[in-house]
């Protein structure tokens, strides 16, 4: 039978990877078929994990059941390592799962992540993980997951599209400047997880895999590599990325996204990149 | 009985990564050797997906006889069906049932579609069909022998109801190759 | 350097001895143990299990120690505990006919078989604070009649349910019921998952929705016909055994909830029942439970659907604490480069929003003029 002994965890009590072998399986088979319909939302039976609710558990539980002894992990929230939710998720899995941790891109074979793509561009031995929040992309236009799961059924997006058309109607572009909804093989609406419009356009065609996980939600979804992911908006008001336009006061980047940190009480601010790995790159450190 | 992984965790581990590199890149072939000592009618590329994925809440289907119907029972744990279009994982170790019979799920759950494992005389990369779709960035050629004649137009079929469709893993030996429904097959010309 | 929320390592690990530390409080005082919570702050215990999902005492007075007398938190700490352990079988109904009873009451008779039973209850307590409880050491006195009840108490609903004044659950087949912990729930969602999903939910948020069905959000209009909580066996029927055998007794308190049903054309006007179930004594979680019970049948029974506790979305999905719990507290965590992507569209509108009106002053007087 499969085997559901505890067994090769440094934390005794716990399966490899915490999730027991049966939870893993019920996720794996999530995954492959979320791979085989891209972009498509697949429910699945997510648990409580020993992280709470919205801090990543979907994320965490998707890369507990891909991860194993070779891969190297790199956690990253808000494009950082070193921020305290990426620092605790990268403590778990090295405490249930004693795995090798990286806060260097190039040498990552999963990257985990809330908010952020690397800047570094991906490649084909690369996977990424997303924490997602609310997995639905229509749900400030129609909370009632029964009946979006019936728009997405007709690939029936009209309220994402006039949403976008009175914006632009009233504001003269889109509304959502993060997480702004994807077309996902000309077939699904997709939320790309609360990433900027920057990260965009990295979804498309990527080498590597796009995972994402909504714990609370309970929902997976993928996006394979070297597929159309296209930012929702018309011919005539094409979507546009947006970044601050400064340069990073660290490494001097003027294509990296930057965080905006508030330097004293008179509304002086510098400008740093946002992912913490290319920016240490780009300085030679 | 033979045994199932030497490794339970990691050998299911690396069994899923196969497949779902298998299944990101469709047509390149992973190799999946974790199953040293099986009955003689299972590929171990197949005889892994099947114990990597399937458990007692999924019904499974084959046409495996004897000591390899056996063992599928025994180290998946997972009930065997007599009518595949009941079916959510099939293993056809012969000539595979039609893709039409099989449950290619609804267009609100395109999930709850079978996956199909195929054992097969031969797989090789680089030619045969032309392969394109989500996954593959040009092109990938693939070259599987052991398919029924009419499989072309079968995969036609199937690949014209997606979001629905039943999804594929070819297995010969320790290697595999997957074939998600979204992927076009051109037949090589 | 900049630090912003870049903490770290060693933040974190400073920000867990403080907690401990906290936990601990003034070392003078003795340090509490999970057996004085188990029996001291029982219904805490028991609100702790229902939430968490896993009926041991024990864990929930450890949890409830570690979590500093945070119940949502002790709460989770019993989920994310449970969710390690191994699904071996589902125990068979509980009949809680045979309960041995400690409390059993009816607001809809004045007596009945077996009858009423007080039992351990805040009801009739004067609300005066006790300060001889700030005393210790004074043992409380002894209660005249401490004994569960043996006496057979048949159903209050059951004595309806005969003249036909009363619908009849449909009674569940053998089939393993679904469980909410495994899959996500579905919607439309069947019964035996919206009480599920109930009986773990927050009982606050069950409270307002119950309360709300009485305040005409939900047109409910109803009884207790009867509340009772005892110990009740839990019986096992492993399959190489072929039938069940007792693993134990656990408290639970269960409440029916009658109420009027208009009729429509297949059924006659009758009773119809809310139901209610809570691990341990928890009198307010399975009467609140039983209101919204039935307010979710709304659609099922024909009626008109209006109020949010007749919404099982709604109520279903935000039922559950340490869901909500985590969501609401992730706002927290670091969102700067949400944040980021915010700050420069609001820039980039406000900057179209100036030059449109520099381009046009016209518009800006007309627009002046209509806010005035």
């Amino acid at each position: 039978m499969n085997a559901i002994t505890p067994r090769n965890a440094p934390e005794n009590a716990y399966n490899f990877a915490y999730l027991d072998e049966a939870t893993k399986r019920m996720i794996r088979r999530a995954i492959l078929k979320a791979i085989a319909i891209p972009g498509h939302q697949i429910p699945f039976g997510a648990r409580e994990m020993p992280l709470p609710y919205g801090w990543g558990t979907g994320g965490i539980q998707v890369t507990a059941a891909i991860l194993g002894p070779r891969d190297v992990l790199k956690v990253i929230d808000q494009g950082a390592d070193d921020t305290t939710n990426a620092v605790s998720i990268r403590r778990f899995f090295a405490r249930v799962a004693n795995v090798q941790t990286t806060t260097r891109t190039a040498e990552a074979t999963i990257i985990q992540t809330r908010h952020r793509i690397p800047e570094r561009p991906l490649t084909e031995g690369q996977v990424m993980v997303f924490q997602v929040p609310m997995p639905e992309p229509l749900f400030k236009l129609e909370p009632r997951l029964a009946e979006t799961r019936r728009l997405h059924a007709l690939g029936d997006y009209s309220l994402a599209q006039v949403k976008l058309y009175e914006d632009i109607a009233k504001q003269g572009e889109s509304g959502s400047s993060y997480n702004h909804p994807v077309m996902v093989g000309g077939r699904y609406l997709m939320s790309p997880s609360p990433i900027p419009g920057f990260d965009n356009p990295k979804l498309h065609n990527s080498p590597a895999l796009m995972l994402f996980g909504a714990g609370r939600e309970k929902k997976i979804y993928a996006v394979p590599p070297y597929t159309s992911v296209e930012s929702l908006d018309f011919e005539d008001h094409p979507f546009r990325p947006m970044r601050a336009p400064q340069h990073c006061s660290a490494c001097g980047s003027a294509t990296s996204y930057l965080d905006e940190i508030i330097a004293d009480d008179q509304g002086g601010r510098i400008f740093v990149c946002s992912d913490t790995d290319h920016c240490a790159e780009t300085q030679g450190l | 009985m033979r045994p199932a992984f030497i490794d339970p965790v990691f050998g299911a581990q690396e069994a899923f990564r196969a497949l779902m590199d298998a299944m990101a890149r469709p047509g390149r072939i992973q190799r999946c050797d974790v199953l040293p000592d099986l009955p003689e009618a299972l590929a171990p590329a197949a005889a892994a997906a099947l114990l990597a994925l399937t458990d007692a809440e999924t019904p499974v289907w084959t046409d495996a006889t004897g000591e390899a119907r056996d063992w599928i029972a025994f180290h998946t744990g997972a009930p065997l069906v007599a009518d595949a279009s009941k079916a959510q994982f099939l293993l056809a170790t012969r000539a595979m049932p039609k893709l039409s019979t099989l449950d290619s799920g609804t267009d609100e759950t395109p999930q709850d579609s079978a996956t199909l494992i195929v054992q097969l005389d031969a797989l090789a990369e680089g030619a045969g069909w032309r392969l394109t779709g989500p996954g593959i960035e040009h092109e990938h050629r693939l070259d599987a022998a052991g398919l029924p004649d009419d499989f072309a137009a079968q995969w036609a079929a199937n690949r014209k109801g997606f979001p629905c469709g039943v999804d594929l893993v070819l297995c010969t030996g320790a290697r595999l190759a997957a074939l998600p429904r979204s992927t076009r097959i051109e037949e090589a010309g | 350097m900049y630090v912003a929320v870049k903490g770290g390592d060693a933040a974190i690990s400073a920000a867990h001895a403080w907690l401990a530390q906290r936990r601990r409080g003034d070392e003078a005082l003795p340090e509490l143990s999970p057996a004085q919570i188990e029996e001291q702050l029982g219904l805490a215990v028991d609100r702790v299990m229902a939430e968490g999902s896993c009926h041991d005492r024990g864990l929930a007075a450890l949890a409830i120690k570690q979590a500093r007398g945070d119940l949502i938190e002790a709460a989770f700490l019993l989920r994310a505990y449970r969710n390690t352990l191994s699904r071996f079988a589902a125990c068979e109904p509980l009949d809680t006919g045979a309960m041995r009873v400690q409390r059993r009451i009816s607001a809809t008779y004045k007596d009945l078989p077996g009858g009423q039973v007080l039992g351990p209850t805040f009801d009739y307590t004067h609300r005066l604070l006790d300060f001889a409880l700030a005393a210790e050491g004074l043992p409380p006195a002894e209660p005249e009649e401490a004994e569960a009840a043996s006496a057979t108490m048949p159903r209050v609903t059951e004595l309806l349910a005969r003249e036909g004044l009363m619908s009849r659950d449909i009674a569940g087949g053998n089939e393993t019921p679904p469980d909410l912990t495994r899959e996500p729930l579905p919607f439309p969602t069947p019964r035996p998952l919206r009480l599920q999903s109930l009986a773990r939910g927050d009982e606050g948020f069950l409270l307002g929705l119950g309360y709300s069905t009485q305040r005409g959000y939900g047109n409910a209009h109803p009884f207790v016909a009867e509340l009772r909580m005892g110990e009740v066996e839990i019986m096992l029927a492993p399959s190489e055994l072929g039938f069940a055998v007792s693993i134990g007794d656990i408290t639970v308190t269960e409440c029916q909830m009658v109420n009027q049903f208009a009729g429509s054309a297949h059924n006659p006007p009758q009773f119809t029942r809310g139901y209610g179930l809570a691990m341990g004594h928890g009198e307010r979680r399975a009467m609140a439970m039983a209101l919204v019970d039935r307010a979710l049948m709304a659609t099922e029974m024909g009626e008109e659907a209006t109020a949010p506790a007749q919404d099982a979305e709604f109520v279903l999905l935000h039922a559950d604490n340490v869901e909500a719990t985590g969501f609401v507290e992730h706002l927290k965590l670091p969102h700067h480069v949400d944040f980021q992507s915010e700050l420069e569209k609001l820039r980039s509108i406000r900057a179209r929003w100036q030059a449109d009106r520099d381009a046009n002053p016209l518009a800006e007087a007309a627009a002046l003029e209509a806010t005035i």
